[in-house]
């Protein structure tokens, strides 16, 4: 692949990763961060047992709604790159993306969750099934990235990070369901529970609701932007490595 | 209003929460603002 990258050349040249759509999705992220604000610290009542500290739930949960997603959406990218006859480099690069931001919500999922179980079970941290999946997943894919940075063409980065992908990806239901195969300190699932039953209602769902939107929202900007620039990324790593080997072709004419 | 005891750890979480998605999102930004001069409008995809 040879991009078009001479500094004299006059082809133009836009300012960044943004389109009219991303500016859209951007515009109602801020509108409905801002409503999750309002409604998780002002409007929302408190709950009868865990009183305030609800209140972490409007945003605890999102984030790990958000994980899920990102490493769901890295899973199947990596399917579709691999099992597609043609191996689309595209795939790979937004499973690289979504897995980024992944890695970032669900370290906020484990700080916002080490706030809330400080107040309801006076502790940070315990070595408990849910809490101990959950750092696990977040370690994985970490290992993921770091799999990504290894050396290589893009289609060998692409193959061997999708196996990585698709090998952690079963982490999530373990997660997920890991309250209900061990005895936990975790709450259940309130929303997403196995019996299809929902345990909150009125005003405390409806502000759990804004904020799984407005940060759904959040990671298809973020995705957008980033699978963008990782496109930029591997042409000019593409060009470098064209010049790169004309100048080591020169000096091999003029020895 | 959030009970004071609670304070602390409630609006912490979300002043965290905003801050490090704002952070990613700015850093995101800025790496696409970076290398944008440097390729083509005819090998971006989404111009």
């Amino acid at each position: 692949m040879t991009a078009s990258l001479a500094p004299e050349s006059t082809a133009s040249r836009s300012a960044g990763t943004a389109t009219h759509a991303t500016r859209l999705i951007g515009i109602a992220t801020i509108v409905m961060m801002a409503w999750t604000a309002a409604f998780g610290l002002l409007f929302s009542p408190a709950d009868r047992d865990q009183e305030d500290a609800v209140r972490i739930m409007y945003v605890h949960v999102p984030t790990v709604w958000v994980a899920y997603l990102a490493f769901v959406v890295t899973a199947l990218c990596s399917a579709f790159y691999l099992f597609r006859k043609k191996h689309g480099l595209g795939f790979d690069r937004v499973a690289g993306a979504s897995a980024e931001v992944g890695v970032v919500f669900m370290a906020l999922t484990l700080i916002t969750g080490m706030m809330w179980g400080r107040l309801t079970w006076g502790v940070y941290w315990q070595w408990d099934a849910r809490l101990t999946t959950t750092a696990l997943l977040f370690v994985s894919y970490i290992g993921y990235l770091a799999v990504r940075g290894l050396g290589g063409t893009h289609h060998q980065r692409a193959k061997r990070s999708a196996i990585v992908g698709l090998l952690i990806v079963i982490e999530i239901p373990l997660v997920h369901w890991s309250v209900k195969l061990w005895r936990t300190l975790h709450q259940e699932a309130s929303v997403m529970n196995p019996n299809g039953d929902v345990k909150i209602d009125g005003l405390m769902l409806f502000s759990l609701f804004i904020g799984v939107i407005a940060f759904t929202l959040l990671y298809l900007w973020l995705v957008m932007h980033r699978s963008r620039s990782m496109a930029m990324e591997d042409l000019l790593e593409d060009e470098g490595l064209d010049e790169a080997l004309a100048a080591r072709r020169a000096e091999a004419v003029a020895s | 209003m959030i009970a004071m005891e609670d304070a602390g750890f409630v609006i912490g979480s979300y002043v965290i929460t905003f801050a490090v998605v704002g952070a990613l999102a700015w850093r995101i930004v800025r790496r696409g603002r970076e290398l944008a001069p440097r390729v083509d409008d005819a090998d971006k995809y989404w111009t």
